[in-house]
């Protein structure tokens, strides 16, 4: 990576840096009372009343979860320029089962990954000697746990949910790619996949400075944000429509806890699905509020994030249908078990 | 001056391209810019993120978009 911008305007960023840091932490802290103030007073709506309520919640929601979103994703930005899929792969290569996976899992969070990527880093990583199994730890785990998911998670259902996705995303990634491991499927990877001759990967790179870090955060919050802005304010519509109108129990009969069939039925509905984290948590509150099992709607949000069709399509090119089969399989089975596992709990 | 843009035809590899060929007009180089969308061609060059920027043989950037002033600083190094 080279660096973006000169030494000169180095303090200059970090100016900045203090300003907005300080601007967040006020407009968060007043955002309540601003709020009120905007529904009650400037709108003079009659407090208590369904469509009140409705625009009360829309007007917090989106700009907190915003806010969120743009803080959290700026130090994500400048952790990730510590890693990149090089050092990631060079890391991963000729490791061990287990082990391996588990790294693979770990680092599938952190690394720098676009799925349009998703084509080179498998030849890369394969060309490297990364065992398959490990590689598809790194393949689940990355789209599955990524900040935006975490941070919506947190902002919704506070941090014990937020930490029981990762972690439970961790687990179906190293158990995951440990069972494709053992099944030994090298067999359903394309054959010109292993012919590929790659390059040095070693890009003469300077040292980045620690301004060159807090650039990097910049540039990701203005790329995440400006990407996944209308669907948060979009689920948040859609969760505020329904907060006073649709009854409280609307989705128990559907995906309640006695519904044992809806863990299963959620998962083969959201694989087809696809949508990123941003537009699908929202969506999950709302399922929640409305009497929707946890396991049932984590279960469904983690097919619709973690296994879509795009990505299956993309990876066509280098796996036989079989194994393209196997991994859905494998991976939709964990996230069920973590679906009865999470209602039986909760 | 040979450039190459590394990519399999993703939206920030149509970006890359873009970006590309307007500093290479607005400086007037000497300069030929071809679009590599083999992916076999692509892991020659060592890359493991698209889209990546290839000047002289050489992988200057790689997995992201820069604007168009880094452009600039990378051709004319």
């Amino acid at each position: 990576m080279t660096p973006l911008t000169g030494p000169q305007s180095g303090s200059k960023k970090l100016w900045l840096l203090g300003g907005l840091l300080v601007v967040w932490f006020l407009v968060y802290h007043y955002l309540q009372p601003f709020t009120n103030f905007l529904t009650d007073t400037v709108f003079g709506l009659e407090k208590g009343k369904h469509l009140t309520e409705a625009i009360r919640f829309f007007i917090f929601e989106v700009p907190k979860v915003m806010l969120l979103l743009a803080l959290i994703v700026f130090f994500v930005g400048i952790l990730r320029t510590f890693f990149s899929p090089e050092k990631t792969r060079a890391a991963l290569a000729g490791k061990r089962t287990f082990t391996g996976n588990v790294m693979a899992a770990l680092l599938g969070i952190v690394t720098p990954f676009c799925s349009c990527s998703a084509i080179p880093l498998f030849l890369g990583f394969v060309e490297a000697g990364v065992p398959l199994g490990i590689t598809f730890s790194f393949l689940i785990a990355a789209p599955m746990i990524n900040e935006v998911a975490v941070i919506l998670l947190f902002g919704m259902f506070g941090w014990k949910v937020a930490l029981l996705y990762v972690l439970t995303g961790l687990v179906i990634a190293i158990t995951a790619g440990w069972v494709i491991g053992k099944l030994k499927l090298e067999k359903w990877v394309e054959d010109w996949v292993y012919k590929t001759k790659m390059g040095d990967t070693s890009l003469s790179e300077k040292k980045l400075s620690f301004t060159d870090r807090i650039s990097f955060g910049f540039v990701t919050v203005k790329e995440i944000v400006g990407k996944v802005w209308i669907y948060v304010a979009l689920g948040i519509a859609v969760g505020a429509g329904a907060h006073g109108y649709v009854p409280e129990d609307f989705m128990a009969a559907l995906m309640g806890k006695s519904v044992w069939y809806s863990v299963p039925l959620s998962v083969l509905i959201g694989v087809p699905l696809y949508s990123n984290a941003a537009g699908i948590i929202p969506i999950v509150s709302v399922l929640i509020e409305k009497g929707a099992a946890l396991g049932t709607s984590l279960a469904f949000m983690m097919a619709v994030i973690g296994l879509s069709l795009p990505e299956m399509i993309i990876l066509k090119k280098v796996l036989k249908l079989p194994l393209i089969l196997t991994f859905v399989g494998v991976v939709g089975s964990g996230i069920m078990i973590v679906g009865f596992l999470f209602n039986a709990l909760f | 001056m040979e450039i190459k843009i590394l990519g399999t035809g993703c939206a920030k590899c149509k970006a890359l391209d873009k970006v590309t060929r307007e500093v290479v007009e607005e400086m007037k180089l000497d300069a030929t810019v071809t679009k590599v969308e083999d992916i076999m061609e692509i892991m020659t060059f060592g890359v493991m993120t698209t889209p990546a920027l290839v000047v002289d043989g050489k992988v200057v950037l790689k997995g992201r978009v820069p604007n168009a002033n880094e452009v600039k600083q990378l051709l004319t190094k």
